[in-house]
């Protein structure tokens, strides 16, 4: 099976800085890849690759075998390929019908009457919300007053009634608290399950280990590991996710250091009144 | 989809966690809501001052001076609910008078030859504008504050290079003068009211900038381009268009501003506008306009304007010196923009 997208080889330079090196990865239909990485390891430069909003400078980028390269954010739509970031999903000041339709309004009537079709903008935002699960207060407030969790959802019910092939996730539980993270991940496996394939970027093994099928690690720019869900387990991926050696060594550090004595510790130095 | 989603309840009842929006509550969601109280406060003030301030006549006049102020008003607070200013937006209603009456006269030809001319011209100036902003990234601010220097050089410099003194000559007696007079600057009488022809003009960019911003594509992404550009750019709207359509739309309004002011006096000074973008501005911000982008209604700037409007020539009607008009101007602004942050307070908070 051709995979929807297939990154190969992939890097970009920001004048003389590596912000991505030979990174590759694949994206089935009806999977999910998660991009795993601490802050600063490229997650937001792949994504941006992928969304259309920066070409890449290295590496092979294919859309259902094809090679190519995306130019621009509606190029990447067009593909398929919807992506829903942490912070800049949404509008807030617009309501929630608004931002549903933001960029596709559906309108109706011909030419200097050509309308938006506000009818039936309300009416599936309404529909498509309840379908997810969300059961919308009202679809005239601003979209600002509902809760993240709650965004994140409109954003991604949005991307797969537009009919998104490849639903790219920044982020989405980085800023919610446990709960609202069950329902966001809930949606995203109701997104793979109908089909769709799913980058999804996070910091947090637990939850891409949750819906996953695919891992790939990215550190300081480039690839430090892929697995398969069949080839990893939990507790691997995240110690590797955490630096593996490298958090040993800050367990040692821990352990071993004295306190400063300026935090109330007594320091290694001998006592200066004997 | 439907493969994975739950099935939809059909006829599902209305949502019990929604209380029943009141009108009144209706009414104090509307961004104007403040502007229209304020235009009712400063009304009743002038009733009750200025004796001749509730004549039918009086109406009319303080409607004309609202309409000078909200023809331009109209597209300037569009571009602020896209997230920019145009500080060149008074000077261009100079410079497009200018142009028109001097290409006319120079060339000696059709008064609707320097028309056309100017319209072109103007938009031209507009388009710069949005595409500097564009391209460069740099505030609006900056870009238009330098357009507006350069214009206002221009008026004065060119003015003076070809017509010799800071005016340009008579156009009266030009061919077409009296129809392009009946388009711009003519007037009639209505119910005893003098009715000039901006006033119409007015009226209709208020009604088609209302329809553009609720009613169509443009208008969704005028809001998306002021309240969030990424989040907008992000889902395939054309930013970049959008911003440069408003500064366009900038222009044909003080294009026909511009010609207005060309054909009731038949002269144009060359020096005149300097200011005028600020009135535009303070307009828009009193008839709810948030100042940074993404909130606010064609309507309420029509209000802020009338505000205007009634403040300029009630001083007169009530026979104060007209130096203070700055003043109250100045204080009604205040006032306006902390109502209109207290009302969307409260709006919000009962949401």
């Amino acid at each position: 099976m051709t995979a929807l997208v297939e990154l190969d080889d992939v890097s970009k330079y920001y004048g003389n800085i590596r912000a991505l090196e030979g990174v590759s990865l694949e994206v089935h239909a009806g999977g999910i890849t998660c991009v795993l990485g601490d802050n600063g390891a490229g997650k937001s430069t792949l994504i941006k690759i992928i969304a259309g909003l920066h070409t890449h400078d290295g590496g092979t980028l294919r859309i259902d075998g094809e090679e190519t390269s995306l130019a621009s954010p509606r190029e990447a739509l067009d593909r398929g390929i919807a992506t829903v970031y942490q912070d800049l999903a949404v509008v807030p000041l617009m309501p929630v019908w608004r931002n549903f339709f933001l960029g596709s309004e559906p309108t109706k009537g011909a030419g200097p009457f050509k309308r938006l079709d506000v009818g039936l903008m309300r009416e599936t935002t309404r529909s498509e919300l309840l379908r997810m699960g969300i059961d919308l207060r009202d679809v005239d407030q601003p979209i600002g007053t509902l809760s993240g969790g709650e965004r994140q959802c409109v954003a991604i019910a949005r991307a797969v009634y537009f009919g998104a092939k490849v639903l790219v996730l920044d982020e989405p539980t980085a800023a919610l608290g446990v709960k609202q993270s069950g329902v966001v991940l809930k949606y995203v496996a109701a997104a793979r399950d109908a089909g769709l394939g799913v980058v999804l970027i996070t910091h947090n093994p637990h939850h891409a280990y949750l819906v996953g099928d695919r891992f790939v690690l990215l550190k300081r720019g480039v690839m430090s590991a892929s697995h398969t869900k069949e080839s990893v387990t939990l507790d691997e991926l995240t110690r590797q996710m955490a630096g593996g050696s490298e958090l040993e060594d800050l367990r040692h550090e821990l352990e071993r250091a004295p306190a400063p004595t300026h935090l109330g510790g007594h320091g290694n130095r001998p006592d200066p009144a004997p | 989809m439907t493969a994975t989603a739950p099935p939809v309840k059909d006829g599902a009842p209305a949502d019990e966690r929604l209380l029943r929006t009141s009108p009144l509550r209706a009414l104090l969601g509307r961004p104007e809501l403040g502007s229209v109280v304020g235009a009712v406060a400063v009304f009743l003030f002038f009733s009750i001052v200025a004796d001749s301030f509730l004549r039918a006549s009086s109406f009319g006049t303080v409607l004309y001076a609202a309409s000078t102020i909200g023809i331009m008003a109209v597209p300037v607070a569009l571009l602020m609910i896209g997230g920019e200013f145009d500080l060149s937006a008074g000077v261009l209603v100079t410079s497009s008078a200018l142009i028109s009456s001097m290409f006319s006269y120079q060339m000696t030809a059709n008064v609707w030859v320097g028309v056309l001319v100017s319209l072109l011209a103007t938009l031209a100036v507009g388009v710069f504008n949005g595409v500097m902003l564009t391209r460069t990234k740099l505030p609006s601010f900056i870009i238009t504050l330098g357009t507006f220097l350069m214009l206002t050089g221009l008026n004065l410099g060119l003015t003076k290079l070809i017509s010799g003194t800071v005016s340009t000559k008579t156009i009266a007696d030009m061919e077409g003068f009296s129809s392009a007079r009946a388009l711009f600057a003519s007037q009639f009488t209505l119910g005893g009211v003098d009715v000039k022809v901006t006033i119409l003009w007015w009226f209709g960019l208020v009604a088609l900038a209302t329809w553009i911003l609720l009613r169509t594509r443009f208008g969704n992404w005028i809001f998306a381009a002021g309240g969030g550009a990424d989040a907008a750019r992000a889902v395939g709207v054309p930013v970049r268009t959008t911003k440069i359509g408003l500064y366009a739309g900038v222009a044909f309004c003080a294009w026909v501003s511009g010609q207005h002011l060309l054909f009731s006096f038949d002269v144009v000074q060359s020096g005149e506008g300097v200011g005028n973008e600020l009135i535009y501005i303070i307009a828009a911000v009193i008839g709810g306009c948030l100042i940074t982008g993404g909130y606010g209604s064609a309507i309420g700037s029509a209000v802020g304007a009338f505000i205007f409007g009634m403040t300029s020539k009630g001083i007169v009607y009530a026979e104060w010196n007209p130096d203070w008009f700055k003043f109250f101007l100045g204080a009604m602004l205040l006032l306006a923009t902390l109502l209109n942050a207290w009302v969307r307070k409260r709006a919000e908070a009962t949401k």
